[in-house]
């Protein structure tokens, strides 16, 4: 019931942008939904993307982006988040920086990515790893302060070392929030390959494709590569849900 | 194995700087199999001495030696019994019991097999797929208890296992432990507030004194196992432990 319930409003919305844009006439404000669909439905032609490759050429761009750019922040927030949540001496070091970092919206840091890494690919992961690193870093935190100690001393009293300590109880027991991290800074992830791709400098990516479509006057296509980004973030939610089903659901249960 | 502490005392230095004497010149002796309670007014320290003798703290001043050699760092010989919930809900039952023998590298088979055993011991065989949430807190109390006993330890360390428990379940857990610790033979040293789990229970009950805690008296209890809860020699013991927590607990207020 929920399901349908939420199908409601998408129907509302697309009957409602039909209406307005049979009545406003004009393709450059508002596209007819007859003009999307067909971008939308041959995703792997370049008919209607003017020659910068196939919906689908640079849908799989910006996740190749987005991929890299998340898993070097998760690689540097998960250890470091580890660290901080289990010693005040690491966490005293970094977290006045880090606090002080963290504000600075990841555009801010466009002028000296591109000054740095030059156009290209560098400078695109540089500024979504800078937008996910952070919601990596406090859950991790957050998670690893959540142990209980008595699990702790449980292990310690059973003969464990601070590394299997570590990788018996404080990992897998702060797991479920680190999920939620990567949940969440996968989706600032996302959010940040488009608006980097949408800058000058990238020739690829559904950000760059917008801009571009915008640039040739082609409202259908903007329409629907901004219809492409919103399903595939929502297809990589569901996915980290399902993960969170299958594996945590031990957090919600616990009494 | 015999336990032995000499002197051992604790005290706490507070934010503001206070020093709070939380236990004071605390010796005792527990011989071999022996099954040992500490009864004592609420925040005498009971459930800091077993800390200390489970290195979770460290004592101010004192020595613990077991066997005649001073305890340095913690012991392979004793496990510890939290109140508290202590399972690993991302474990199932069977994988919270091996935990210990995970951490001594013990074989996947030999710690299934061990495991299993020890469900069994403490009636809950069949279980070890299931997971903690599943599991009522007399339940999940048995999983602890098997989970300390699957290492092997001489010594268990018990910390108010049953407090949390409703009065009928915790009366059959305490009947099973005794089942237990007859016949695993392990020396026991149980923390509690209960005067008649205490009595119930023990060899002999160390009463101690509101905080600083030192002890008030080593009271013996005679009589075969297991007790008769309403007989005359168990209501003697009860009334003469009560009147020594009633006179340290009114002396707090």
């Amino acid at each position: 019931m929920t399901r349908r319930l939420g199908l409601v409003l998408p129907i509302l919305l697309i009957a409602g942008w039909e209406t307005v844009a049979i009545i406003i006439n004009n393709p450059f404000y508002l596209p007819r939904l007859e003009s999307v669909i067909p971008v939308l439905l041959n995703p792997f032609s370049t008919d209607y993307t003017l020659g910068t490759g196939s919906l689908v050429d640079n849908a799989l761009v910006s996740i190749e982006r987005v991929i890299i750019g998340f898993g070097l922040a998760a690689a540097v927030a998960i250890p470091l988040g580890i660290g901080m949540g289990r010693s005040s001496r690491i966490n005293d070091f970094f977290d006045t920086t880090l606090e002080m970092l963290r504000p600075v919206p990841p555009l801010a840091w466009v002028p000296l990515a591109l000054a740095w890494f030059k156009l290209g690919i560098a400078s695109i992961v540089f500024i979504i790893f800078i937008g996910s690193v952070f919601p990596i870093l406090l859950n991790t935190i957050d998670g690893v302060r959540g142990v209980k100690k008595t699990w702790i001393e449980v292990g310690t009293t059973l003969g464990a070392s601070e590394r299997q300590v570590l990788a018996k109880i404080i990992v897998p027991g702060a797991a479920p929030t680190i999920w939620t991290g990567l949940r969440v800074g996968f989706g600032i992830a996302w959010m940040c390959v488009v608006a980097a791709e949408i800058l000058p400098g990238p020739t690829s990516g559904l950000g760059y494709l917008i801009m571009y479509a915008y640039n040739q006057g082609q409202m259908n296509v903007i329409v629907a590569g901004m219809i492409t980004i919103g399903v595939i973030g929502l297809g990589i939610d569901l996915l980290f849900k399902a993960v969170e089903r299958r594996f945590f659901s031990w957090r919600g249960l616990d009494r | 194995m015999n336990l032995r502490l000499r002197d051992v005392s604790r005290t706490f230095t507070t934010e503001k700087g206070e020093t709070i004497d939380a236990l004071s010149h605390i010796s005792f002796d527990i011989r071999d199999q022996e099954f040992i309670c500490i009864l004592g007014p609420s925040g005498c320290g009971k459930t800091t001495i077993l800390r200390i003798i489970a290195d979770l703290e460290s004592a101010t001043s004192g020595t613990i030696s077991i066997n005649g050699t001073t305890v340095a760092g913690p012991n392979p010989r004793m496990a510890m019994i939290f109140q508290e919930y202590s399972l690993y809900p991302w474990r199932n039952v069977e994988e919270n019991v091996m935990l210990g023998l995970e951490i001594r590298g013990v074989k996947k088979t030999e710690r299934e097999e061990i495991a299993k055993n020890y469900l069994e011991l403490v009636g809950l065989k069949g279980f070890g797929s299931s997971f903690p949430y599943e599991l009522s807190g007399g339940m999940r109390q048995r999983v602890a208890v098997a989970r300390a006993l699957a290492i092997d330890p001489s010594i268990l360390l018990m910390d108010e296992p049953f407090g949390a428990l409703d009065a009928q379940t915790r009366n059959r857990m305490q009947h099973e432990l005794l089942d237990i610790w007859q016949k695993t033979k392990k020396t026991i040293l149980f923390v509690t507030h209960s005067v008649d789990e205490a009595v119930f229970l023990a060899d002999r009950i160390i009463v101690l004194t509101r905080r600083p805690g030192t002890i008030r008296e080593i009271v013996p209890v005679p009589g075969e196992r297991p007790r008769e809860r309403t007989g005359e020699s168990f209501a003697r013991i009860r009334r003469h432990l009560l009147d020594m927590i009633n006179e340290e607990s009114e002396a707090i207020q």
